[in-house]
């Protein structure tokens, strides 16, 4: 079952992935989707409009996924509630990208903890971070180097699926692994 | 209405008693419907006049409506309908407002000067003693006028209850609509808007540097957490910390020189302390355990802060500079985002409450060596509560809550009689904090 749902989740991205190849050129990502301001003369409509040009821009540049390619091996390692053990379900996945990683010693990638939506989002951040951790330390003891691979959080910041309900917050309380 | 509450009580005496106040501010960009709940241990009766001429300073500037408003949402006031022509130049009849149980009276006025700036004039009266209190002219451009009208509101607030006003002091929180996050600065009252930041990735964790000039938060634009910078009037921002793993939870020192951080650096979750150039970075707590979200005193000598280190989150203080930690909050499993008051003897928190409750509660800090707070108070009746954050004059937390299906905002008095929430249309509001006097 958890297999089936991990396999699900990455057609799901596989998905994503597809409709977001729209034709915007991979350069202008970094540079759009943050604006930073001063601000208007209280509350000018210039504030509002700007505001809502912003929203636009955002449509293309919104979701943020894997290359289609790299969702061949399974990525996401779920966790218990208040748990950041790695479960022996999740071994194969961790071993397989060990052995990928360890064997292309230029190959760089995150792995981003998160949390389900119950609590503070600082406190998450940090639960997310001993998630993302946990799995660093699995795959350095399978010969990753410390510096091929960077432990981050996003706590409860962004669910990979809305509800609330304990089966999306099990979807949500995991760990990805993402090439850099 | 003077009847003490439980603030237990409060839910079922608001439905009686209609309390629930919706005030439609004729701003053309409100962005909040606030919204007034509970009844105050003792309301002081206001008349505030309309001001003479103030429909000609366009729709943005009812300076009367914003003043009213301002005194009804500190839950310190209660105000009474006023038909009568008046401005500040006005002898108004103190008799007639005694009888109609008024204790003061604001007149007013605003004018157009000859460089195109206002003139917003008033006066305050003590109905019961028959007195004039004083009066002032405030000369503001167009855009300054609600600032104008929040000054008139402190001056009132303080002349009435002698403490120092914060209606004319700002809050940052952030707003999510679809897949964008904005930070934004507003007056106190949610309105008046502007954008510092905005992006399809999360901003949290926003904090005023004392002085009202920067804003510190924690940005995953580089698909990480890192803490950046941000002058507010000119908006020119840059990174304070992007170490390896995650940089969050920032906080300043009272004297503004240096921030308190979170940084995973070097595995696990942990204090630093870094000035506010990026020079000086020292780690203040050495725990295999969760620490975050720091908080200083008001002092600048004792820093709150959060860590598992005891099992689940609780509350604990230790000195500025690191040293021996000690446990704050014993009640419950789990007490998380510690805020001090200004006068340093309250510390505002959310304690979750088993399952899914999560609700603002205050703790009496006590002066004494011992580290366990006193007297612990529920401040709410509602289940996901986040981010309590003082005012600076240390009457009202603001915090974010949920309701009906939509991240807002609360704020509350110390004694959790007086709610008022502030309502946004399709956005999701979260992470408020509320600005010093400085702007």
């Amino acid at each position: 079952m958890k297999r089936l749902s991990s396999a699900l989740a990455m057609l799901a991205i596989a998905a994503l992935a597809a409709g977001c190849s729209s034709p915007v050129k991979l350069e202008e990502k970094t540079d759009v989707p943050i604006e930073s301001r001063s601000p208007t003369p209280a509350g000018g409509p210039s504030a509002t409009g700007a505001g809502s040009a912003g929203a636009a821009q955002s449509q293309v540049t919104a979701i943020s996924v894997d290359k289609p390619a790299a969702a061949a091996v399974a990525r996401i390692v779920y966790f218990d509630y208040d748990s950041y053990v790695v479960k022996d379900e999740f071994r194969p996945l961790i071993e397989s990208n060990a052995k990928r990683m360890a064997a292309n010693r230029s190959l760089r990638a995150s792995i981003e903890g998160h949390t389900d939506e119950r609590g503070g989002r600082e406190y998450n951040l940090a639960l997310g971070q001993k998630r993302s951790e946990a799995v660093l330390r699995a795959m350095t003891l399978l010969g990753v180097t410390d510096s091929q691979l960077e432990a981050v959080s996003f706590g409860k910041e962004r669910p990979s699926v809305q509800g609330s309900d304990e089966a999306s917050f099990a979807r949500n309380r995991r760990a990805e692994l993402k090439d850099k | 209405m003077r009847a003490r509450l439980d603030p237990n009580a409060l839910k079922s005496r608001r439905r009686c008693c209609a309390g629930l106040l919706a005030l439609g501010l004729p701003s053309a960009w409100a962005q909040f419907r606030v919204e007034i709940s509970g009844v105050g241990a003792t309301q002081l009766p206001v008349a505030v006049a309309r001001f003479r001429d103030e429909d000609k300073a366009g729709p943005n500037a009812a300076i009367s409506a914003i003043i009213r408003a301002d005194l009804e949402r500190s839950g310190q006031f209660r105000n009474l309908d006023v038909a009568a022509a008046l401005d500040e130049t006005s002898q108004p009849a103190l008799g007639e407002w005694r009888n109609r149980g008024a204790d003061a009276l604001l007149t007013g006025s605003v004018s157009r000067l000859a460089d195109g700036r206002w003139d917003v004039r008033y006066k305050l009266w003590d109905v019961v003693k028959g007195q004039e209190l004083g009066g002032q002219s405030l000369a503001v451009v167009t855009a300054d006028l609600r600032l104008a009208a929040h000054r008139v509101a402190d001056a009132v607030y303080e002349r009435l209850t002698g403490d120092k006003g914060v209606f004319a002091t700002r809050i940052a929180y952030v707003t999510r609509a679809a897949n964008r996050f904005t930070l934004r600065i507003t007056d106190a009252d949610g309105e008046g808007g502007q954008v510092a930041l905005s992006s399809v990735e999360p901003i949290i964790s926003p904090a005023w540097s004392p002085d009202g000039r920067e804003l510190a938060y924690v940005s995953f634009e580089q698909q990480k957490a890192a803490v950046w910078l941000q002058d507010v009037a000119s908006g020119q921002r840059r990174v304070l910390a992007n170490f390896r793993g995650s940089n969050s939870a920032p906080t300043w020192s009272p004297d503004g020189r240096q921030l308190v951080l979170s940084l995973s650096r070097d595995g696990g979750t942990q204090l630093f302390s870094i000035g506010r150039d990026g020079s000086g970075l020292k780690r203040l707590t050495q725990s295999s355990a969760i620490d975050t979200e720091a908080t200083y005193a008001p002092d600048g000598r004792t820093i709150y802060f959060v860590s598992d280190r005891g099992g689940g989150p609780q509350i604990y203080r230790m000195p500025a500079n690191g040293g021996n930690a000690e446990r704050v909050s014993f009640t419950g499993a789990y007490n998380i985002s510690p805020a001090v008051a200004p006068d340093g003897r309250t510390l505002a928190y959310i304690a979750r409450l088993g399952g899914g409750t999560f609700r603002l509660h205050t703790m009496e800090l006590s002066n004494g060596a011992s580290g366990a707070g006193g007297n612990i108070l529920a401040l709410s009746d509602t289940n996901e509560d986040e981010s309590p954050s003082f005012a600076p004059n240390g009457k009202l937390i603001i915090y974010a809550s949920r309701a009906q299906g939509r991240d807002v905002l609360m704020t509350s008095t110390l004694d959790g009689r007086i709610k008022t929430r502030l309502l946004s249309s399709g956005l999701d509001v979260r992470e408020p904090v509320w600005g010093p006097y400085n702007r």
